[in-house]
Order: C-alpha cells, then structure tokens, then sequence
C-alpha cells in the first residue's frame, strides 16, 4: 500500500518542489513533549486512544526540542517559565512551528496578574492560536489541520 | 473545644499572655512575634501537635498597625485538632524567627512568604525566592500591588496594547493568500 | 538587541552553597539540572541533582515555574466570579477544588446545602477522583515505560470527562459546583451514564491490575524504592495517598466528614512499607473504594432541590425573574455587586486525589475575598522528596517523582 502501487509501473511522478517538500512536512510534523499547565492534559488527550493524534502524522511527541518541528504552547506561561520557553524554541531546528494552545498562552486569558506573560505572543511568533480554556482535543486538531494549511501554501519565497 | 485542645490553648494563654479568638470554630492564638519558636516546640513535645499544616501571611495594609500576620496551622492527627497561632509582624522591621528547626516543613512555606509578602525569618537556611525568579523586584501579594496588570482591550486601545507585544502579527503581516476574519 | 532568552542566568558555584554538599563544590560529584523541560517531571517542575556515579546525594527541587498568581487574583473579584479560577489550580482536581472552596464560602457565610447537592458533589468528586487517579497511573507507567497502561487509562477517562462535560457543559473545568449548591441540577440521563461507568469500571482497573501489579520489571522499579516511616511523612506535612502508603491511617473523608461522607461505608487503604509500590496499590484501592461510594450516593440520591434557598447568596432560578419583582433585585444584586461576608478567616480541608487540600479564606467585610490561600498537598509533597530521592538511583527519579503524584499547578499555584 503506497504510492508505487497506485502508480504501477510508471516509475515516475511529476510535482513540484513545494508541494513535495510542503508534503512531506506535513505528513510528519513532531511535536515537542512540553506541556505547561491544564491544556497539556487535553494535549495528552488528543495524543492517547480516543482522539489519536498519530492520524496527521503526530505519533511522536519529541523531549528534546532539538528533534521536534512544533512547539505548541499548552497553557499559563509565567515570567519566569518564557526564558526557558524561549530557549526551548531556539533550540529547535528550522523549520519550525508554534501554536499557542489555550486562552492563557494567547492573551494571559482570565490571569491578568503579575506572575502570567500576557500572551505567549510577546516571547515567541505564534502561527496559529487555539481558542478555549481548556481547547478540547478536536479544537487542538483543528488547530494543527489549519497550521498544516499554512505550510502547505508556503512557498520557496517563504523558506528562506 | 475538646479538652486537650483547651488544655493547650490555656497554658500558651498563660505563658506568653497570648490573645485568643475563636470565630466558626477556629481556635486563634495571637502571640508576640519573639515567641513563635518556643510555642512551637511547646505544642509539639508537650501537646502532640506532629505537624504543621500550613504556612501563610496576610497584608493588612493601612488597616492594622501590624501590617503583616504569620499564620500558623498546627495539626495534632490523632484526633484532628487544629489551632491557628497568628503572629503580628510590622512593615518597618518584617523579622520573624524562622520555625524549620521544629517543623523541616516550614522551609518551603517560609519561603514563599518571603516571596511574596517580603517578611524575612531569621535562622532559616535558604531564604531565596521560591515561586517568582531570583532578580524580581517587590513583593507582589502586598496589597498596594495593583492586582491586574494589563488594561483590558477595546476596540479603541487594542492597537496600543498590541504594539507592546513583540511578535504580535498585525494584518500587513498576513501572507498574501490569506485576509483577516471579520469577526 | 537582547532578546529574552539572554535573561536566562548561569548558576554560579556561589549560589550553589548550602545547597549541595561540599564534595560538590569541590568538583567531587556531578551537578545535573533535570527539568523544568522534561518528559517525567510531570509538568515544569526543575531539580537540581548532585550525583555520585548514579546515586543521587541531594535532590533539590525548584518551583515556581507554573506560579500563577492565582492566591493574587483571587483578591480581585467578588466570592462567585473567583470560582472561575478555582478550577484552574489543580487541573487535576476540579471538581475538588470548587468543593474545597465552595465548602469555605459556605461556612463563612454559614450557608445550609441541600442533601441533593451534597449526594451529587460526592459522586462528582469521587469520579473526579477516579479520573485524576486514571492520569496519574497513566504518566506513572509510561516514566516505567509501559506504554499500554497509558492508553487504556486514558480511554476510561474520557467516560467521566462525558459525564462532567454532561452535567457542566465542559470537560474538565466545569464550574459546577457553586456556593450554596450546585449550578444547576443534574440532566436526566447523569444517572444511567453513572451508574454505566460503574458497571464496567471494575473490569477495566481489573485490566490495570493485570498488567502491572505482578508484573516483575514494574516491581523491580517500585519495591523498596523511596521508603518513608509514618512518622517522618507526618513531619514533612505529606497528605494523602502518599501518607497512607507509610502505615498512617488518615483521611479527611472519615476524620473531618464533608458533604455527607459519614453516610457512605467505605474503607481507606492503607500501606505497609511506604515505598513506591505502596502507593501504586493505595490509589488502585482507591478507585475501587471511590466506586463503591458512587454506587451508595446513587442508591440513595434524594430529591428535591440542588440550591440553597437562601436568595442572600444564591441567585434565584431562571424561571422565578418573570414573575417576581424581588427575584430580579437579588438577582441583580448578586451578579454586581455580590454578596458580603462577615469578617473573620475560615479553613476547610477536603481530600483531594493527592491528599488534604484546604483553603484559607479570610473576609474583611466586603463583596471579595480579602486573602485566599490554598494549603496544597503537591506543594507539601513535594517538598519531602528531598529525602525520599537520596540515596537512590538516577533511574529510580522518575518512579518516584510519579508515586507522590504532583500536579504543578496545585504545586505552584
């Protein structure tokens, strides 16, 4: 079950090198095992039996950021969590992605207070927000299908 | 009141002249700051309360000359009594004497009542930061902290609040392909 | 341009003093930072490890990384809008959590609650208590690398996160449990989904049972490992399962009885060795206790209403706005201004999942809290893993740092 049955034998496909490379990112996306507060139980969630992330190419949840091509953001950043936060995107390899999973990661949500960074916004570029407190599994996976759109419409342009 | 609590209650009224409150139920000691480790000790050894449950401060800014109280929550288990011990704690001089030699405890309670109240405990051996990062400034639960930090956003000043935010996309960021919801 | 990440700061030998032991200083042992990225710390929990070879000589634990500043927040807002972030401390522990302080407001306000709400915030409790139970299995198995466990534990969860997201319209911050009651009362089918869970429940922990209790490598990793005596769990403050697991029979629910506990026959497992197994076999009990209490609520659901009457601090039903004119006052009054509170501090300790989790309530007279603190058993736990660790090896960490079951929400609040 693969391509070279479906192809038989032509032996060759024709595409372009966007759409093979944007392709083939997507199809693999791994993210990275960081979970910070509430929304990291609903991305456990979404990764074990009943939502099944692994469908979109997302069975592997990286440790080290230095293997992982998505970081999503999975609850309240403190001030004193966002350096290391920081640190963690900078130690992945480019390409990389950030959703920001959950009110709090985007706007502080209902913390407005001394000790919550309002908004993840401020630390990392985000591409793709998640609303709810916490997003239930399908809103992360509607997230990542939206974040899989992006990537696919990028362009060589875009890589740089 | 059970008895043994009673008991307890009578002879620390006795010993240090503390005040006692009672309201639904809970048994409060008002002590003299100097005194706090030896009732301690006292209520462990002679009064079987094994354990400190919890640790905290209140801030009664501008409305106690004390400004600040160290509550005590002391636990004897075998028939569950608990005694409030409350110790007076003023702004210029917010000293206490540190209660980890009764209590091993009281380390981390003690240290995030230094946090976030700023009243020191002498004798404790490791009074750093413990919930907010070592170079912040201030002392965050006092009450003349404002509670909220950012304003809220409406149609008229979200712009402003977003250009504080460094990685904020506005619409001229978007690619090409994709326009701003209108919402 | 300095960016954020430049702010991160070296640890330098001089802070490291009275941390460490000497040896380290001196260049004897090796310093390990674990954390606060890391998969088995269950959350951005940070330990400083000293090593010698692969025994841990000090473990030294540093929090504050989830700090919320919840206890802060709290100030700012009237006695119903602060339940809102109640949920939000232990994410684990929801229901718990809005028990715990709906019970404080109540006896502040020395509020009455009908049999009805009580028997329905003991069953929710208890689930939730199953469900937190469920996640702290699943995590504890997979740091001891059985993968499977993780999956079946979290196909169970999502039964009860149905039957929450049943009665509260969310899946796990349901905010159900108000002052005075409850939001609303229970749907119709709350009871056929209970009672569907508890049926098939036992064969499913039956299911965990069989592939981890006599499983050697799991009781290779958990035998023997972080052992405490009853009398040093008492003087670190450890609560809970964690506590139980030493031979101290204590628990909130039968000592202190709550929201109609004395009602209900159940029992409170109890260890023997205090070690990681212990603790493992304490909650697996638990769950099936849990069970037990469920199915005696539901036999003896009564009727009647959910909410006190008391229109001083619970607001009037929906239906009754229409027609009376004095509804619509305490209506309004109540979702403005809110409701006052005479002066004075109240402490009401619940059991949590994790052990005793009490809130500190102090009112000064007015329509907000003036302090709220949270006395939680993560924070207390957790600091006593600076004995358990020592002396153990690097491998065994994560074993242990599962079995006293933090949440680092609860824990830094």
């Amino acid at each position: 079950m693969g391509i070279e049955e479906k192809t038989g034998n032509l032996g060759f496909v024709t595409t372009t090198l966007e759409t093979v490379v944007n392709w083939s990112r997507t199809r693999a996306m791994w993210p990275l095992l960081s979970g910070l507060a509430c929304c990291a139980i609903e991305m456990m969630s979404a990764q074990a039996s009943h939502y099944d992330m692994s469908r979109f190419g997302m069975e592997l949840m990286r440790a080290s950021p230095r293997q992982s091509d998505l970081l999503i953001v999975a609850g309240r950043v403190s001030t004193k969590m966002a350096p290391v936060l920081r640190r963690l995107y900078d130690q992945m390899p480019a390409p990389k992605w950030v959703i920001s999973m959950g009110d709090c990661a985007s706007n502080g949500g209902v913390f407005n207070n001394y000790a919550i960074v309002q908004g993840v916004d401020q630390v990392l570029p985000v591409d793709v927000y998640v609303a709810g407190c916490p997003p239930r599994p399908e809103a992360l996976i509607h997230g990542i299908l939206t974040l899989y759109d992006r990537v696919r419409k990028e362009g060589i342009a875009d890589w740089a | 009141m059970k008895e043994k609590l009673n008991k307890a209650v009578e002879t620390i009224k006795e010993k240090f002249g503390a005040e006692e409150h009672v309201f639904r139920g809970h048994v409060t000691l008002i002590l003299n700051r100097e005194d706090i480790v030896p009732v301690c000790r006292m209520l462990r050894d002679e009064f079987d309360f094994q354990k400190l449950t919890d640790e905290t401060a209140v801030d009664y800014y501008q409305r106690k000359t004390p400004r600040f109280h160290v509550v005590y929550q002391l636990h004897s288990i075998e028939e569950d009594l608990r005694l409030w011990l409350r110790a007076p704690v003023p702004e210029e001089d917010p000293f206490i004497d540190s209660i980890v030699d009764v209590y091993p405890n009281a380390n981390w309670y003690e240290r995030e009542i230094w946090d976030l109240f700023g009243v020191r405990f002498k004798g404790h051996p490791n009074l750093k930061r413990i919930m907010l990062a070592e170079e912040w400034e201030g002392h965050p639960l006092r009450k003349d902290i404002p509670v909220k930090v950012e304003e809220t956003r409406f149609s008229f000043n979200w712009e402003e609040i977003d250009l504080g935010k460094k990685y904020v996309k506005r619409e001229q960021d978007l690619p090409p392909g994709e326009e701003k919801e209108d919402i | 341009m300095t960016t954020i990440h430049d702010e991160v700061t070296e640890v330098s030998l001089k802070e490291l003093e009275g941390l460490v032991s000497e040896r380290a200083i001196k260049g004897e042992t090796m310093l390990l930072n674990m954390g606060p990225q890391h998969p088995s710390t269950h959350g951005v929990l940070r330990l400083l490890l000293e090593l010698d070879g692969e025994r841990i000589v000090t473990c030294r634990p540093d929090i504050g990384y989830l700090h919320t500043g919840i206890e802060k927040s709290m100030e700012g807002k009237s006695y119903q809008k602060v339940e809102v972030m109640v949920d939000r401390i232990d994410y684990l522990n929801n229901m718990g959590n809005c028990l715990a302080y709906c019970l404080a407001v109540e006896k502040l306000v020395d509020l009455d609650v009908p049999p009805r709400a009580q028997a329905i915030r003991v069953i929710l409790c208890e689930l939730q208590r199953i469900a937190s139970h469920l996640i702290w299995l699943a995590t504890q198995a997979l740091d001891l690398a059985a993968q499977s466990v993780f999956l079946y534990c979290f196909r169970e969860r999502e039964y009860i996160l149905d039957i929450f997201e049943m009665v509260g319209g969310h899946r796990m911050m349901a905010t159900y449990i108000r002052p005075g009651g409850l939001w609303r009362d229970v749907p119709v089918e709350f009871e056929e989904a209970v009672r569907d869970f508890v049926d098939h429940f036992p064969a499913r922990i039956q299911q965990y049972e069989n592939l981890l209790t006599e499983n050697p490598l799991f009781i290779d990793r958990t035998k023997g490992i972080a052992v405490i005596s009853g009398e040093d769990a008492i003087s670190w403050g450890m609560t809970g399962p964690s506590l139980r697991g030493s031979d101290v029979n204590w628990d909130i629910r039968k000592v202190r009885p709550y929201s109609g506990y004395e009602q209900y026959d159940f029992e409170v497992p109890v260890g023997k060795n205090g070690d990681v197994y212990d603790r493992y076999i304490i909650r697996i009990q638990e769950m099936r206790e849990s069970l037990k209490i469920i199915k005696q609520a539901l036999d003896k659901l009564p009727y009647g209403p959910v909410r006190s009457n008391n229109r001083k601090f619970v607001p009037p039903p929906r239906s009754e706005l229409g027609v009376s004119m004095e509804a619509v006052i305490h209506h309004f009054k109540l979702w403005t201004e809110g409701f006052q509170a005479p002066e004075g501090a109240v402490y009401v300790p619940v059991s949590s999942p994790r052990g005793e989790l009490g809130v500190f309530l102090e009112s000064d007279g007015s329509a907000k809290p003036y302090r709220v603190h949270w006395r939680v058993p993560s924070f207390a736990n957790l600091q006593a893993i600076q004995v358990l660790a020592k002396g153990h090896l690097i491998a065994d960490l994560v074993a242990i740092i599962g079995s006293i079951d933090i949440v680092l929400g609860d824990v830094d609040r």
